[in-house]
């Protein structure tokens, strides 16, 4: 804690490959990024992107399938790989995780009261009444009726809702540094989506918390995050602050992330789709992995990968060859005739 | 939870009419009591006088009715070898069957749970492999070729156990040794994946990413979820333990109820058949009905759905 002027995360060429049986295979392929006290970040990209398993890797929480190579370093101190005890002391006290599917995070046997309880036994020594009235105290904060009556509750009695603010609780009963948002909505229905990012967002401000919040969906990050990353095939292909990656996408694939986009403002119009699937890992195109769904693509992106490099602002980067030759400026729809055009509800 | 208990309860009474009249029904499907018992080259007359002594010449839903009627009331009928009560006949064999098959039970549970919680925790390391194979020979070798084979490596080679018999506990340490390695294996293999399946499941990953140190989501996270398929497989075990026998009883000349069923079956003695089938349905239905109960008590999930599905 004493060196202040560390930023509080700093993750440097990330890697991550599975134990495929007869060989590794590359998931994550070197990723980069800084997080500072109390910033927020957005990490986008279509499923199979490498989204989790970047956060996962950083936590250790890959098992043993899984090699990790690169660099974390949590107050500048480098704790990937680091032994699980070391790990578990840092897991829920200074990072905290949310995931997904709320209804099958948490213990189906425990009741919600031992499970928060659970945490702030580790983390803060709290047992009996005290851990009690807290836990009480954070399912308030977390915006739950009768709190005191849903610790004596199990899971399956509660909503989808419910249970994610059941595990923002138990997120925050170790008052972490850092709280990483894994597609915290991505399982709940619109109105109870708002609820909880507006729940996230002022649970940050007011414990000045860094929110790492990781969704398929470009509309969820914009309202959240300061910073953006897109990432793609284990890559970050695209990096910026919030507005001007709004204003001014620069890469192929943010753009067509863009394009997907339902305008709020405008009538109801048919989405497009970016063509074509994420390539399986063990798969991936040589060069640059979007080309082959990329209009721009030309011969040089299928022969080397390309990096990320400044993009026409401070602070944004892209990993494109063909920043310069494509057309500048604000969400540009791609044309309807080269790309299949495909119904969204 | 009271409806719950309800509901299992009803249940457990149903299926155990169900077993009362299938054991009616299976027996006089297989053929003529009178004929099988006196023999094809028996005078009519006899035939005759004896399907009168045991009712056999009413039509069969009087019989039927009979039948249900005595077995409410526990009177069973006779032997018609030797005219002693089946009851009698059955419940004296019962501690010498009890007498193999409990130890065997505590032998695969102590064996089988253990072995099948490390396999998973070591998944794919050369000790997940061993006790996998060894529990794949206990899973499909045929238990009378287990005991044989031990009998003649144990029995017959080295002369450390009598091959067969009662009388001594040497007597006893063939048959549940046997018994105890099969139900071991078959324990251990739905533990691991019992086991396998929960350590993949979300919440331990939420347990490990909230700071539980990994021993502890072993023992409060994953066993506890592991445990409740686990029980359905131990319970079965527990209902076999009147029937489960049957083999190993006959390749050990162990006179409990499951070589006596050989017996009776042999002799066409349908009383007696009548009691052990009894008894085994009794058993599997009480087993079956314990570990309902404490499904409920294990899994909360269990409780309220049917309490809500029953409301
Ligand atoms: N345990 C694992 N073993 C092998 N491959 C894995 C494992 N976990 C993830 N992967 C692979 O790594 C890639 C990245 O996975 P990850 O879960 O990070 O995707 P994601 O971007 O979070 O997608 P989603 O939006 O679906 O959550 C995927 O192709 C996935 O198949
Ligand atoms: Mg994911």
């Amino acid at each position: 804690m004493s060196v202040v002027s560390e930023p509080l995360l700093t993750i440097k060429n990330l890697t991550v490959e599975f134990d495929q049986g007869a060989h590794f295979v590359r998931a994550l392929h070197g990723v980069d990024f800084v997080i500072e006290r109390g910033q927020s970040i957005g990490i986008v990209g279509e499923s199979g992107c490498g989204k989790s398993i970047t956060w996962l890797a950083a936590l250790g929480l890959l098992g043993s399938k899984a090699r990790t190579g690169g660099s974390v370093r949590l107050d500048g101190q480098e704790i990937l790989n680091c032994s699980d005890r070391a790990l578990a002391h840092l897991r829920g006290s200074r990072i905290a995780m949310i995931f997904q599917d709320p209804a099958s995070s948490l213990n189906p046997v425990h009741r919600i009261g031992r499970q928060i309880g659970e945490a702030l036994r580790l983390h803060r020594g709290l047992t009996g009444a005290a851990a009690k009235a807290e836990a009480t105290r954070l399912l308030d904060r977390v915006g739950m009726s009768n709190p005191a009556q849903r610790l004596n509750e199990y899971p399956h009695e509660l909503s989808g809702g419910m249970n994610q603010r059941v595990m923002i609780a138990m997120a925050l009963a170790g008052e972490p540094d850092l709280l990483i948002a894994d597609e915290p909505t991505t399982a709940l229905d619109a109105t109870i989506q708002a609820q909880i990012l507006e729940l996230l967002n002022n649970l940050r401000r007011e414990n000045d918390m860094g929110l790492v919040l990781i969704s398929h969906d470009l509309g969820v990050v914009a309202d959240m995050a300061e910073r953006v990353a897109v990432m793609y095939c284990g890559r970050v292909v695209e990096e910026s602050q919030v507005d001007r990656l709004f204003d001014a996408p620069r890469h192929p694939y943010t753009r067509g992330l863009m394009a997907a986009l339902p305008d709020i403002d405008g009538p109801k119009r048919r989405l497009k789709a970016i063509p074509g699937m994420v390539p399986p890992p063990r798969n991936l195109p040589t060069g640059c992995t979007f080309a082959p769904r990329c209009d721009h693509a030309t011969e040089a992106c299928a022969s080397r990968v390309p990096g990320l490099r400044p993009a026409g602002a401070p602070r944004h980067r892209a990993a494109c060859f063909h920043l310069e030759d494509l057309p500048g400026g604000s969400r540009q729809p791609a044309s309807p005739a080269q790309q299949p055009v495909q119904e969204t509800v | 939870m009271f409806a719950y208990i309800l509901n299992r309860v009803a249940r457990a009474v149903l299926t155990l009419i169900i077993i009362v009249s299938l054991a009616f029904v299976i027996l006089r499907m297989s053929g003529d009591p009178a004929i099988m018992i006196l023999g094809p080259e028996a005078p009519p007359q006899a035939v005759e006088a004896f399907r009168k002594a045991w009712g056999l010449d009413q039509p069969i839903w009087v019989q039927y009715a009979k039948y249900f009627g005595a077995v409410i009331q526990g009177d069973l009928g006779n032997s018609m070898r030797d005219g002693r009560a089946a009851l009698e006949v059955v419940w004296e064999r019962v501690p010498l069957t009890l007498a193999i098959t409990v130890p065997a039970l505590l032998l695969n549970i102590l064996i089988g749970l253990p072995a099948g919680v490390l396999a998973a925790l070591f998944r794919n390391t050369a000790y997940d492999r061993l006790i996998m194979m060894v529990s794949v020979i206990g899973f499909t070798v045929p238990s009378f070729v287990m005991g044989l084979t031990l009998s003649l490596l144990l029995a017959v080679w080295l002369r450390l156990l009598p091959s067969g018999g009662s009388g001594t506990v040497a007597h006893a340490v063939l048959p549940v040794v046997t018994m105890g390695i099969i139900g071991a294996a078959v324990i251990a293999r739905f533990t691991r994946s019992a086991m396998l399946e929960v350590l993949g499941q979300p919440y331990i990953r939420t347990a490990s990413a909230k700071g539980v140190p990994w021993s502890q989501v072993i023992t409060r996270h994953a066993l506890a979820n592991a445990a409740i398929p686990t029980m359905t497989i131990i319970g079965f075990m527990v209902g076999s333990l009147v029937a489960g026998a049957v083999v190993v009883e006959s390749v050990f000349s162990w006179p409990g109820v499951g070589r006596l069923l050989v017996t009776a079956v042999a002799n066409r003695d349908l009383a007696v058949v009548q009691v052990i089938l009894l008894l085994i349905g009794f058993t599997m239905v009480a087993a079956n009905l314990a570990v309902d109960l404490l499904y409920g008590w294990v899994d909360p999930r269990m409780r309220t759905k049917t309490a809500t599905a029953g409301a």
